[in-house]
């Protein structure tokens, strides 16, 4: 990849060849944060003020407490488990290294509605509780705020974990030594030396938490607990306006593009380059530690998955017992999967070269694109729809406005705005942000050092690409791979607007069965869901396990 | 797994999603009732018929935005929705075209379709006051606004006003008694709640069951479906005398889309779907009662007694559905 030499001066205000690619990828984007964010400048002027007294104070309020609440917790959670599998010994670390990212498959209303079902008043737990200990006894409210950011984080804090866990791996138990030898015991050298390392990446994952928990709206639905996506919802279905939900919805996505602005500007105050060291070894923990450790992570681990899930079992296994698994259940097991393989690989794809664009072109405006192409995570996933699907039926009616001119009444009818490709954009646009994260951080490894010696020793361009980054890319690239393979499963509102006729995917068929009320029947999709999920997320484990 | 690999799978998968059948659709359907429920409806089409419908689900604010966005180059022939305050506003926004049918007008009465022809109601749903016949005597109860009594302090359980059902039901109360008297009445309830609101039906019900509440409103057809699942379900159904206003229903319902590439067929299936046949599998799948009066309800819902519908248009429904969401936001009915 040889660059012509071009004065200073033209090189740091004009973008180079590799801004196109940057460009090209966050087109997608651009245009649907711009059909919702241009809904900025067309106020619904009877609406508003209703909102504004009535609705936007209480939502705000709600949305702030339960991102905070969810951030602070997700980050106790991912990064603490995160320590205690990679650089602690205790008996199951093995096991549950890979298995604390088993909650990732298990869709954030799954467990609210399982965590609902047993937690209320009416289900069994207080149900027994008021048998044996009468009517006195109490719980805690599960239908509650702290209900919901408890539910939400032990499905979320798999991002966390995941990105901190690959720190801890690298910095290995040589960080804690040199801590140590400067004086701090382990406590203080988590707090003051491991941890700040792993800053960036853990702030990378809490990042893609903050924006997962704002386009939510399954488990803020189930929970009823109004958050600025339900405002959204609220205005379009109750009020007639859609107007007013697109603006609430450029509001949010505003929001979120100065939060990541902020985030990222404080990153790149200091430089990462952690060594490649071997861990040294794992810190073997006292007795009492170590089952303490051991306790830890079963509880978050059965709460956050084997509950749900053999909840999820149990109904699944009186719907085929009823003659559910059917021809039709295995249909669209085979849709779901094919097309989040494909969708998945041509993220991770697309992922890879902004990266690259964005390392190779070092221009403000690349990195503008690169950041409003990850904004699609944090839209509401019906209102991204909507986003991708008005300028596609807008260019398919052009089109077919010439088609018609052409060829009057033999003109082939278009349908441009549903299909595969249309599919893959949308789902490009909603999960980039998913693959971006992994494949980004996992680049922070290649140093300029790097670089250099490659250069010094003659490899170069599509040479130093196979040989050298791809193989220190493979992990980032496969977690891509799988975190938005995952995601892709679950997702609903994009594949319901935009499939060709007869397509239904597992995750349509749960929202199908939910939306009628009818959860038993929705367990045994949303079962093949998460046992499809989990695959990658195990292979990837124990992969990268092997590899530290 | 080398890149190789991943290659190949990749390029299979795309392969294989991209192979969809060519579309040899008869007729082209959108629909916000749910595939489970409508699918036999459109199974017993073809059968009869042989002509095939190729449909999409999906909730009706999207459908219809997908309408607007399509323009006239929609491929839709019908657009299906469950509620008569969606029926309203896509007629509203001009999506669908008025149709001159004797059939339809025969079959379906006057206040169950809209006064304009643009959309017909296919299956009634009421919804209605459920209790618990142990805490609750029969004669303490009247109607919707009587549940503001005093006498109801925590005992009441409502869903969320978030859903269109409870929506439809406060713009029927305030076409019936005004809004100012509306909104004391649901300043009431929210009083007389025994706890937060839930967010469906059913939960509901399982909560009058455990004791927490001893009555609440809910749609008639999740009691069905309760009672079917639990045929000795300890709970019961009151309606609203027509003296006391009656009791609330609503309709799903059908029309034919503006811009209906297959005009003709488009009528003729909305005809068969008011005739006896269509009438029993629409309305029984979901427990609901036929739009046709000369057809019965499935025995189930018949054993739950006759009622007198409320005398408002179903149609109000959607006119007032914006004014009484506000109200319920003033009211802090969450």
């Amino acid at each position: 990849m040889s660059v012509i030499p071009r004065p200073h001066w033209l090189r740091r205000t004009l973008p180079g060849p590799w801004f196109l690619v940057a460009f090209a990828i966050a087109l997608p984007a651009i245009l649907a944060v711009g059909v919702v964010a241009g809904a900025f400048f067309n106020p619904d002027t009877e609406v508003w003020p209703h909102l504004l007294e009535f609705v936007l104070p209480r939502v705000l309020s709600n949305t702030f407490w339960l991102v905070l609440g969810v951030a602070i917790l997700t980050t106790i959670l991912g990064t603490g488990l995160a320590w205690l599998t990679a650089i602690c010994e205790f008996p199951g670390r093995g096991v549950f290294a890979w298995a604390l990212l088993l909650p990732l498959a298990i869709p954030g209303y799954v467990l609210g509605f399982v965590a609902i079902g047993l937690l209320e008043y009416a289900g069994p737990v207080q149900g027994f509780l008021r048998e044996w200990l009468g009517p006195g006894s109490w719980l805690p409210p599960i239908r509650s705020r702290a209900g919901i950011i408890v539910v939400l984080s032990l499905t979320l804090y798999p991002y966390v974990y995941l990105v901190a866990r690959g720190a801890f791996l690298t910095q290995g138990k040589r960080v804690l030594e040199v801590a140590q030898s400067v004086g701090f015991n382990s406590v203080q050298g988590f707090f003051k030396v491991a941890l700040p390392m792993a800053r960036p990446w853990i702030a990378g994952g809490v990042m893609l938490v903050v924006m997962e928990t704002l386009a939510d709206f399954g488990t803020v639905a189930v929970f009823n607990y109004d958050t600025l996506t339900i405002a959204i919802y609220h205005a379009w279905f109750g009020l007639f306006s859609v107007r007013a939900a697109l603006q609430l919805a450029s509001f949010l996505v505003m929001g979120v593009f100065i939060v990541v602005v902020v985030e990222r500007w404080l990153r790149t105050r200091a430089r990462y380059h952690p060594g490649k060291s071997p861990p040294g070894g794992r810190i073997r923990l006292g007795v009492r530690n170590r089952w303490l450790s051991f306790a830890c992570c079963g509880l978050v681990l059965s709460l956050a998955f084997l509950l749900p899930f053999t909840q999820l079992l149990i109904w699944a296994w009186r719907d085929v017992v009823t003659g559910g698994l059917d021809l039709r259940f295995w249909g669209f097991a085979w849709r779901s999967v094919s097309l989040s393989l494909t969708a998945a690989g041509t993220i991770t794809v697309a992922a890879l070269l902004l990266n690259y664009a964005m390392r190779l072109d070092p221009h403000p405006l690349s990195h503008l694109a690169g950041r409003i192409a990850t904004l699609g995570y944090a839209m509401p996933g019906t209102v991204l729809a909507i986003g991708i699907f008005v300028p596609l039926a807008f260019v398919n009616n052009q089109l077919q406005a010439i088609l018609d001119f052409l060829f009057a009444a033999n003109a082939p009818q278009l349908t441009l705005q549903t299909g595969l490709a249309t599919m893959l954009l949308a789902y490009l646009v909603r999960f980039l942000a998913v693959a971006h994260q992994p494949v980004a951080a996992n680049m922070l490894r290649i140093t300029p050092a790097i670089d250099e010696s490659v250069r010094v020793l003659g490899v170069s361009g599509w040479a130093s690409l196979r040989r050298v980054h791809f193989p220190m890319l493979k992990t980032g690239l496969l977690t891509a791979f799988a975190l938005a393979f995952v995601d892709l499963m679950k997702e609903m509102p994009i594949t319901l607007m935009t499939r060709p006729f007869g397509w239904e995917t597992l995750a349509v068929r749960v929202f199908e069965m939910t939306s009628e009320g009818q959860w038993q029947q929705a367990a045994l999709p949303a079962c093949a869901i998460v046992l499809v999920g989990l695959l990658p997320v195990v292979i990837l484990t124990r992969r990268s396990d092997h590899e530290a | 797994m080398t890149s190789k690999n991943a290659f190949l799978v990749l390029a299979g998968a795309l392969l294989i999603a991209a192979c969809t059948p060519p579309a040899d659709s008869s007729l082209v359907v959108y629909s916000a009732r749910n595939e489970q429920l409508i699918k036999p409806v459109f199974d017993l089409y073809e059968e009869e018929t042989g002509i095939q419908i190729d449909f999409v689900t999906d909730k009706a604010e999207v459908l219809m935005q997908r309408l607007v966005a399509e323009g006239k180059n929609s491929p839709a022939d019908l657009l299906i929705t469950v509620d008569a305050g969606n029926l309203w506003h896509a007629a509203r926004e001009g999506l669908f075209q008025p149709v001159e049918s004797s059939v339809l007008e025969a079959n379906i009465p006057a206040h169950l379709r809209d006064r304009d022809r643009q959309w017909f109601g296919i299956s009634v749903r009421a919804r209605t006051i459920v209790y618990d016949p142990a805490a609750v005597s029969r004669d303490e109860l009247v109607n919707y606004f009587d549940l503001a009594k005093p006498k109801w302090n925590g005992r009441l359980c409502l869903r969320t006003s978030k859903k269109v059902y409870n929506q439809s039901l406060v713009a029927m109360l305030i076409a019936q008694y005004g809004e100012r008297e509306t909104e004391a009445v649901v300043r009431a309830w929210v009083d007389n709640l025994a706890t937060d609101v839930f967010s469906d039906d059913t939960r509901l019900m399982k909560a009058i069951l455990a004791g927490q509440c001893q009555l609440g409103v809910v749609n008639s057809y999740y009691f069905g479906r309760l009672q079917k699942a639990q045929p000795d379900l300890p709970l019961a159904l009151f309606w609203p005398d027509a003296s006391d206003g009656g009791v609330h229903v609503n309709v799903a319902g059908a029309g034919v889309t503006r811009f209906a590439p297959r005009r003709a067929k488009a009528v003729a299936f909305l005809e068969w779907l008011s005739q006896p046949a269509a009438q029993a599998v629409f309305a029984n799948v979901g427990m609901e009662f036929p739009a046709n009066p000369a057809v019965e309800a499935d025995p189930l819902v018949l054993s739950w007694g006759a009622f007198e519908a409320s005398p408002i248009d179903v149609v109000t429904a959607g006119e007032l559905q914006a004014d009484a969401v506000r109200l319920m936001d003033r009211a802090r009915y969450y």
